[in-house]
């Protein structure tokens, strides 16, 4: 079996969830790579530096500048012709691109898998995680989407050839008008060792970021947070850990002030730690935590941040 | 324009889903079931166009059992203007979903076809784009921000890096997230007026689209269960448990 992976990537620089989504398709057979965008020649060097590569396809066009599904997409099903699966990370761009690739291939894409038990069999999380099931694919071509947190990141190895492949160029549907992305000194979300996340029960915007940011400063961490705590504007969207937001497994994950609803435990309950502040002694966070503080965080937070 | 809004049927997002003692699914046996919450998000966003003066006519419409009338009569009752069941009792994957609302696409000709993105149940987040590309349309998926623009609509989305806008050519899918809206409550004469609106109910035979699964289930299983740890007292004892673990130095 041969698998295509999408490189994901972003100004120049490749995104480390392409990994997890490497180690995946290497348990399904041999693993080529796809880096489309535009002047993508560094990307594509790193790309062929990931450990188990073949080849890396590259098209290099400004159709491909912004990761336009709609441009993507065929080309990827184009190239597809060649392989027997398309494999993805399940982050916002593997889920935006995947699925198209899937429709055009009249393939019914796997979302999301734990892990892979046969060369058709894999296990993937539903209901918020509530359940883990077991799919058999009758599909003869595979899309598949990767949990990162679940597959360990593929390591250096190579270099495999790099290939130039044609454009499929613009369709013409959608352009990108712009961008806002979070800037931050500290860890990716998504990649930290340690991250504190806060929820509701700060109040304000200032008192999250007066309280967690020393906090997150001290221990090196990522901040994360609940649903309630983005909705109410006390952090960004791209914060939100859960079911519907990111999916993380920290060495420690640190939930301060949230309650625990099964849409936030689903993005954090593979975390190795978890430790929970909370003033409600029975709020469900506790069930899952290995380390519980009761207590008024507003109290706890400052002092803990002060004796660390 | 029309605007065509897909309405799932999915277990309600605060009952906790329990798996079946024989693994064969998740019990939905006398559990409450609403409208997925992303698709109340959809619902409210077209009937905020229309309010706006950008649509004229909302359509919902849901594949799914004869109770998915219920979801439909919510849709209505928010402000959609009519409702189209396509009904079955089979279990219909998000690919041949996508394959009958690009069919009624086709047939209703909208300016813009508005789900959620991603139905609590499956958690696929698959149907949006697979309608999209099924129609050659372009896909604002996880929009947190729509804005129509002559023949375009401009789509904030929320990524992992933070926003980015697209736009996007008429007609389109969108997807909704989170941050989109807050979709209202139906009042109690809305709820009334809506038992009275027009719902049509069709079969997937109707639009010759073959559901047959692609995928078996062949087990559905409990997540492995973490333990209920220790509390602590105090913050030094916190920070004693942290030191050990190795998370502080
Ligand atoms: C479709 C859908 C998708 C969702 N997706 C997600 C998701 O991805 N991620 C997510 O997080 N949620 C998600 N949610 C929302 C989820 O259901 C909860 O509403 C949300 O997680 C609650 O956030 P919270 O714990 O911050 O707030 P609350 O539930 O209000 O909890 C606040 C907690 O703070 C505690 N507290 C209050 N004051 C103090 C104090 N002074 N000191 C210490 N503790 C204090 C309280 O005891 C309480 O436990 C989703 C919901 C839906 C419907
Ligand atoms: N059976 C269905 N009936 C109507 N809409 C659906 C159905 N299944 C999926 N959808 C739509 O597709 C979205 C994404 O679902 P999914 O891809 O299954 O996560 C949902 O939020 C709905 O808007």
């Amino acid at each position: 079996m041969t698998a295509l992976v999408l490189v994901e990537h972003e100004a120049g620089q490749l995104k480390d969830a392409t990994r997890g989504a490497v180690t995946a398709a290497a348990q399904l057979g041999d693993v080529d790579l796809l880096v489309a965008g535009e002047n993508v020649d560094a990307v594509a060097s790193d790309a062929a530096k990931i450990a188990g590569v073949g080849k890396v396809l590259v098209a290099d066009d400004a159709a491909y500048g912004h990761g336009l599904a709609e441009n993507v997409a065929p080309l990827a099903a184009r190239l597809m012709g060649g392989y027997d699966a398309f494999v993805a990370a399940a982050t916002t761009t593997g889920k935006n691109v995947a699925p198209r690739v899937a429709a055009l291939l009249d393939v019914m894409q796997l979302s999301d898998i734990l892990s892979i038990e046969g060369p058709d069999t894999f296990t993937r999380p539903i209901y918020a995680g509530n359940a883990i099931a077991t799919v058999r694919s009758s599909d003869a071509k595979k899309v598949i989407t990767v949990r990162t947190t679940a597959f360990e990141k593929a390591g250096e190895g190579g270099p495999a050839t790099i290939e130039k492949v044609a454009s499929e160029g613009d369709k013409g549907l959608s352009s990108f008008v712009g961008a806002e992305l979070s800037k931050s000194e500290r860890p990716e979300l998504t990649g930290a060792r340690v991250i504190v996340s806060g929820g509701r029960a700060f109040g304000s915007a200032e008192q999250f970021h007066a309280l967690l940011d020393p906090l997150a400063d001290k221990l090196k961490a990522a901040i994360g947070a609940s649903r309630a705590a983005v909705d109410a504007g006390y952090a960004p969207n791209d914060y939100q850990v859960g079911q519907t937001g990111k999916i993380v497994a920290p060495e420690a994950y640190i939930a301060i002030g949230i309650s625990g609803a099964i849409q936030h435990l689903a993005g954090m309950k593979d975390s190795k730690t978890i430790v929970a502040i909370n003033k409600d002694e029975d709020a469900p966070i506790f069930q899952v935590a290995d380390i519980g503080l009761v207590g008024d965080l507003f109290k706890i937070v400052p002092e803990l941040t002060e004796k660390l | 324009m029309k605007i065509l809004v897909a309405v799932k049927r999915v277990i309600d997002f605060n009952v906790k889903p329990r798996v079946k003692a024989d693994g064969s699914g998740v019990d939905l046996a006398n559990v409450k079931m609403s409208m997925n919450p992303f698709d109340e998000i959809a619902v409210e966003e077209a009937i905020r166009l229309k309010e706006k003066g950008v649509a004229e006519e909302v359509v919902a419409v849901s594949i799914g059992p004869a109770k998915a009338q219920e979801t439909l009569r919510t849709a209505l009752a928010m402000g959609a203007d009519r409702a189209i069941l396509i009904q079955t009792d089979d279990e219909v994957e998000p690919l041949a979903v996508a394959k009958l609302l690009a069919r009624l696409a086709e047939e209703e000709q909208p300016g813009l076809f508005i789900l959620g993105k991603q139905a609590i149940d499956d958690d696929s987040n698959q149907t949006g784009q697979m309608l999209a590309a099924l129609l050659n349309w372009p896909q604002g998926t996880f929009a947190s921000r729509v804005e129509i623009d002559g023949d375009k609509v401009n789509v904030t989305r929320e990524v992992d890096g933070g926003l980015e806008t697209v736009r996007l050519n008429l007609p389109a899918v969108i997807t909704t997230d989170l941050r989109l809206n807050e979709p209202r409550y139906a009042s109690l004469p809305n709820i009334m007026k809506a038992k009275s609106k027009p719902l049509a109910t069709k079969a997937p035979a109707d639009y010759g689209v073959d559901t047959a699964p692609r995928l078996t289930l062949l087990k559905v299983a409990e997540p492995p269960r973490r333990q209920a740890g220790v509390k602590v007292a105090d913050v030094d004892e916190l920070i004693g448990k942290l030191k050990a673990l190795g998370v502080v130095a």
